[in-house]
């Protein structure tokens, strides 16, 4: 049966719901189950998932509801509400005594000396909560989506007047003053200033600097379009400037997709005049003009890492396009992978959570083979529809077709884990997945992946097959996740573990030439 | 405040949204509160943009 219930102004924010409909979907009789406030998009997954009942006609986005749809013979409402009531209140009991103010306003007062804000409310409501902070005098980390390009123009202008951050929107990474916000790493602190419009680029290549034994000043978001025409650039030439005004930062590093022209000649204006080294991964753009500008282009986030690293300790930097470990042994790990491949095994199946990562894969194999993905490299490889698919896939499992009604694959592995069961079988010859640690991220994404690539394993040995298992870490020995265990455990299921996403990726295009894919 | 003055200063923040950002940050004993955050005029959207006009106009 199909039953609902709305309690009036009663807000919880979206990733809590999400993970708790997550779990009362497991309960027994349980077929389909939405717990979330009445916004139109909730309102209208309830109707795609034909649940929608009269009583949610009026609901407001102030109000929650819980849609459910079971076996009334195996379970019914009260229990499920019950479910409901348990988990929402042992979330409240972790904060128990903690006052929490209504306002910004309030939240100032009670905090005396707040500088900064860290902003994730729906996005239509974002812009008027960030305007108001930036009026403060508060820096703001804005991890919301969906705010217009206009309401961003206007909130970084007011930023840049006044000498604040405006990080955002979109901006899940930023280390300040040593602090991980949002989706970031525990890394050491030192001498490479970061700038990234990219979140899991800016995490790959803070861990990568981190295991090289350096560390990070300030690591500065951006959000994804900042270097767009429209916005010009204004925060990467804030971040930019602040960083070279900062005596505790060296060597300066920026991530991001190559700019629109007339921002990248600001940038490159900016740096041309730096007494400081700076490093560019402009992922895909063009390394003449990187080099024009005195600057150092790179050829992958590890690559900007290494650079970064290398120019510190006043080394020369040079292009990394290889392993860290012998030819010798990289040949004996291609050989052993594509000798386990049947003929029959012919597809790349790459699941990525982090979208930067997943773009690296897709620049670097797409070039090689035909590679169908939600991010495709040309317009013929966009994916009509997953169904059937006979071909290469490479997917950015956080996107917005993906994560619709569900919390982002970093969050919650369970979008990727249901990939694996449906497009993963006997054709499948090589998996290549990221696992992204750090505050923000799951609390065992490797276990989430060994315990797919397990039953993956199990299933093609009894038809006599087995499957090539390809990941790298992003994270480091500091991480609330335990760095040294999740690699132990995805090698335990027999995944090659590789240092980087780069090497990761090479490894994969080594075996699929050598297994002739 | 400049953003350098900020690099100066130990980091005092304001979580409002997500409730696992706060937990993360408090794991972390970074000084931080989280707000009890309510979509503006009850998520009703006609009622935001006259209350909002009404504080742009003071």
């Amino acid at each position: 049966m199909i039953d609902t219930i709305v309690r009036e102004n009663a807000y919880f924010d979206s990733v809590t719901l999400m993970l708790i409909s997550r779990e009362m979907k497991k309960l027994d009789g349980v077929e389909e189950v939405l717990v979330g406030m009445g916004t139109d998009l909730n309102l209208d997954l309830v109707k795609m998932l034909e649940m929608f009942l009269p009583e949610l006609e009026k609901v407001t986005p102030n109000d929650l509801f819980i849609a459910a749809k079971f076996d009334e013979s195996r379970v019914n409402m009260d229990e499920l509400i019950a479910s409901f009531d348990e988990q929402i209140n042992k979330k409240k009991e972790s904060h128990a005594g903690d006052y929490q103010p209504p306002t910004l306003r309030s939240a100032i007062e009670y905090l005396p000396g707040a500088n900064f804000v860290v902003l994730s409310v729906p996005g239509q409501y974002a812009a008027d909560e960030a305007e108001n902070a930036l009026r403060e005098g508060l820096n703001v980390m804005m991890f919301s989506d969906n705010v217009s390009i206009e309401d961003e123009l206007k909130l970084k202008r007011m930023a840049v007047d006044k000498g604040l951050l405006m990080m955002g929107p979109d901006c899940g990474t930023a280390i300040i003053n040593g602090v991980p916000l949002c989706f970031a790493n525990v890394v050491k602190r030192g001498k490479i200033g970061v700038v990234g419009a990219s979140g899991t680029g800016t995490q790959e290549v803070t861990v990568l600097i981190d295991q090289l034994g350096e560390g990070l000043s300030q690591v500065i978001g951006t959000g994804g379009r900042d270097l767009r025409e429209e916005i010009g650039g204004l925060m990467m030439i804030q971040g930019i400037e602040a960083l070279l005004a900062d005596p505790e930062t060296h060597v300066i590093l920026l991530i991001s997709k190559p700019p629109a022209p007339s921002v990248e000649k600001k940038i490159y204006d900016l740096v041309a005049d730096s007494p400081k080294p700076v490093v560019i991964d402009f992922i895909g753009g063009n390394a003449e003009s990187v080099l024009r500008a005195g600057a150092v282009p790179c050829v992958s986030l590890e690559d900007a890492a290494k650079k970064a690293v290398a120019l510190l300790r006043k080394q020369t930097p040079v292009d990394f396009d290889g392993f860290d470990a012998s030819e010798q042994e990289i040949a004996h790990v291609v050989d052993d992978a594509a000798g386990r491949l049947a003929p029959e095994q012919k597809y790349l199946r790459a699941l990525f959570t982090g979208g930067t990562l997943a773009d690296e894969a897709i620049k670097y194999l797409g070039e090689h083979y035909p590679i169908y993905s939600n991010i495709p490299l040309t317009p013929d490889r966009a994916l009509a529809k997953l169904e059937g698919l006979a071909g290469h896939l490479c997917l950015d499992l956080g996107e917005d077709e993906f994560t619709r009604g569900r919390p982002h694959p970093m969050i919650d592995p369970m979008t990727r884990t249901e990939f694996f069961e449906s497009h993963i079988d006997e054709t499948t010859a090589v998996i290549l997945v990221d696992v992204v640690l750090g505050y923000g991220s799951h609390e065992d994404p490797a276990g989430a992946v060994a315990d797919s690539v397990i039953k993956i394993r199990e299933k093609l040995a009894s038809m006599g097959r087995d499957i090539v298992a390809v990941a790298s870490v992003t994270g480091t020995d500091k991480d609330p996740q335990d760095l040294k265990q999740s690699i132990e455990d995805l090698e335990q299921a027999g995944v090659i573990v590789m240092p980087s996403n780069a090497q990761a990726v090479r490894l994969v295009d080594r075996i699929m030439k050598t297994a002739g894919l | 405040m400049s953003v350098n003055e900020l690099f100066k200063e130990d980091l005092k923040i304001i979580n409002i949204g997500l409730e696992s950002f706060y937990t993360e940050l408090k794991a972390q004993d970074i000084p931080s509160i989280h707000v009890q955050w309510k979509p503006f005029a009850g998520g009703n959207r006609k009622m935001a943009s006259l209350l909002g006009k009404l504080k742009s106009s003071k």
